[in-house]
């Protein structure tokens, strides 16, 4: 379990003092896929790179199995870190190794046997798929297999943890989607646990179970993805979820409505039966809605007619169903 | 037209003794100034405030010891430090105290030059093997050395080069090899074809360190292959 508690950091430049965090406090579950979504400059690397200290917090603890690691002598630190793999955008493999002396280098840093080393090392080449590419190097591999390889090293010393550093960011669609397939594979087969830095909605929503919104330097909010998803509380998650070029602007009155799809009902044809039922033209102004663990979720913007008692029709119909909505403005 | 100078010059051996001399000083002042120039580069990069570990202080004062011997003309420097070569090897003339000369000239150059290559290394890579718990010691030989290896081999060619080049200057105080040659028995005896021959000769030895070093980057630095 890795706490977070109270973390602050800043920078300090010559005129000025920059506050890249503030007053974080998080904790992640063993076993868990955490996601950390924010636009860029948000902090969210920062705060990556807190977890195992690359960065120093100014203030605040973070606190691994119950081992305070801000506290913790230089020695200690490298070891604790060896037990939290880490994968990066650039990849950062080693451009004058190979795959496999590549991926033998934590082992060599946390003093394994060369025997062993190379065993294991092949193994978890093997493991991500490039069985047949040991003895090529970085240069001659194309992205995807590059960040295969860094999970492969990051793997090595068998890490209870993963941080992920918008690891496919540099990535097509394609390649984004094997990369998150492998971390899930990770996840349920390794036990790992593992946290995801992302600005990438898609990321979220396909592997993560918990994600925390960061804006602007302060978490804008935490918890389970689907209750995120559907009914994101701060501005910030409503722009990442619904991206501001889509919003419906130019509708005008107090006519719309905004359904949210929470899992539950999306097994029946809501809005087709609400037409049927209530005998009330709706005009779908936006919708967007995805399919989360086998549910939908999302949400739907409807133009509801002016006629009064239509629209009251519209209304109890979605209360009796138990459908959640809010008004828009 | 070849003159009976160089007749006389080659029959006698001298020219093939200056070369032989001229090659025998860089090569040793190339790498005793590495000797030197290689954990000053290091402890310069290292020590840097964007370095893996700062010491400010310490990068500082030499840097500007670096920078002094760097801002003397190899000329000068070479004729003041022709004391501490008597005090080194027992002698101010030939081959030996001339190395001792190239090598403190040659060293602040060299420093700098495995400073700027050190530099070169990719700075996520560094960040990635410190998130697997590498300690600086370690960072140093097992990933900025073997990451700059292709900067390092060019940057020495290029010393190399530099420190032929102050060889035969050292010629002029009577160093030996080919710039003495072409002093003594070119420039001071009206020979302009002994000084050409000398000309013609540390062009070859320049173009055989360029060409090897280039294949030796080129072999082992696997980015490009």
């Amino acid at each position: 379990m890795i706490e977070i508690k109270n973390l602050n950091k800043s920078f300090k430049t010559a005129n000025e003092t920059i506050f890249a965090l503030r007053d974080i406090n998080l904790t992640i579950q063993d076993g868990e896929i955490f996601g950390i979504i924010g636009l860029s400059g948000a902090g969210k690397s920062t705060l990556v790179r807190c977890i195992n200290l690359l960065e120093r917090p100014t203030s605040g603890e973070v606190i691994l199995d119950g081992r305070s690691l801000t506290e913790l002598p230089q020695k200690e630190l490298l070891q604790v870190r060896q037990s939290i793999g880490m994968i990066f955008q650039g990849f950062n493999l080693l451009t004058q190794r190979n795959i496999l002396q590549n991926v033998c280098y934590p082992m060599e840093i946390a003093g394994y046997k060369k025997h062993d080393a190379v065993r294991r090392a092949v193994e978890l080449i093997e493991l991500v798929g490039l069985a047949d590419r040991q003895k090529s190097y970085p240069s001659q591999l194309s992205g995807g297999q590059k960040q295969r390889v860094a999970i492969a090293r990051a793997l090595a010393t068998s890490p209870r943890y993963l941080l992920c550093d918008e690891a496919t960011s540099a990535l097509d669609p394609n390649t984004t989607q094997s990369i998150l397939d492998l971390l899930k594979e990770i996840n349920q087969k390794m036990a790992v646990t593992i946290i995801v830095i992302t600005h990438e909605m898609k990321v979220i929503d396909q592997i993560c179970d918990r994600v925390a919104v960061i804006d602007n330097s302060r978490i804008a909010e935490s918890g389970y993805v689907s209750d995120v998803f559907t009914n994101p509380q701060s501005e910030i998650a409503r722009d990442l979820i619904l991206p501001k070029a889509n919003t419906t602007e130019s509708m005008t009155g107090e006519r719309r409505l905004r359904i949210i799809f929470d899992g539950e009902a999306s097994s029946k044809p809501v809005i087709a039966n609400l037409i049927l039922e209530c005998q009330v033209p709706v005009n779908i102004m936006f919708a967007d809605t995805r399919d989360i663990d086998g549910k939908a979720y999302g949400q739907m913007i409807l133009q509801l007619p002016d006629d009064m008692r239509q629209q009251e029709r519209v209304l109890s119909y979605l209360k009796a169903n138990k459908i959640t909505f809010t008004k828009e403005a | 037209m070849i003159s009976e100078m160089f007749q006389k010059l080659w029959d006698n051996g001298i020219i093939q003794m200056g070369v032989w001399e001229t090659v025998y000083m860089t090569v040793l002042a190339t790498l005793f100034s590495y000797g030197i120039g290689m954990p000053l580069g290091l402890i310069l990069s290292v020590t840097d405030k964007d370095g893996i570990h700062p010491i400010p202080v310490l990068n500082r004062i030499l840097g500007i010891i670096v920078n002094i011997f760097r801002s003397i003309p190899f000329i000068i420097l070479m004729v003041a430090m022709l004391p501490v070569a008597k005090f080194i090897v027992g002698t101010s003339l030939g081959n030996q105290a001339m190395i001792v000369t190239l090598v403190i000239a040659a060293a602040p150059y060299v420093a700098r030059m495995v400073e700027s290559s050190i530099k070169e290394v990719d700075a996520g890579v560094i960040e990635a093997a410190k998130a697997m718990g590498t300690s600086s010691f370690k960072l140093v030989y097992k990933v900025l050395i073997p990451e700059a290896k292709p900067a390092l081999i060019i940057g020495s060619v290029i010393s190399m080069v530099t420190i032929l080049g102050y060889s035969a200057m050292a010629g002029t105080i009577g160093g030996g090899g080919l710039g003495q040659i072409a002093i003594t028995y070119g420039y001071q005896r009206y020979n302009n074809d002994i000084i050409w021959i000398c000309i013609i000769l540390t062009i070859l030895i320049v173009q055989i360190i360029q060409e090897a070093g280039t294949r030796i980057t080129h072999t082992t630095d696997k980015r490009i292959n």
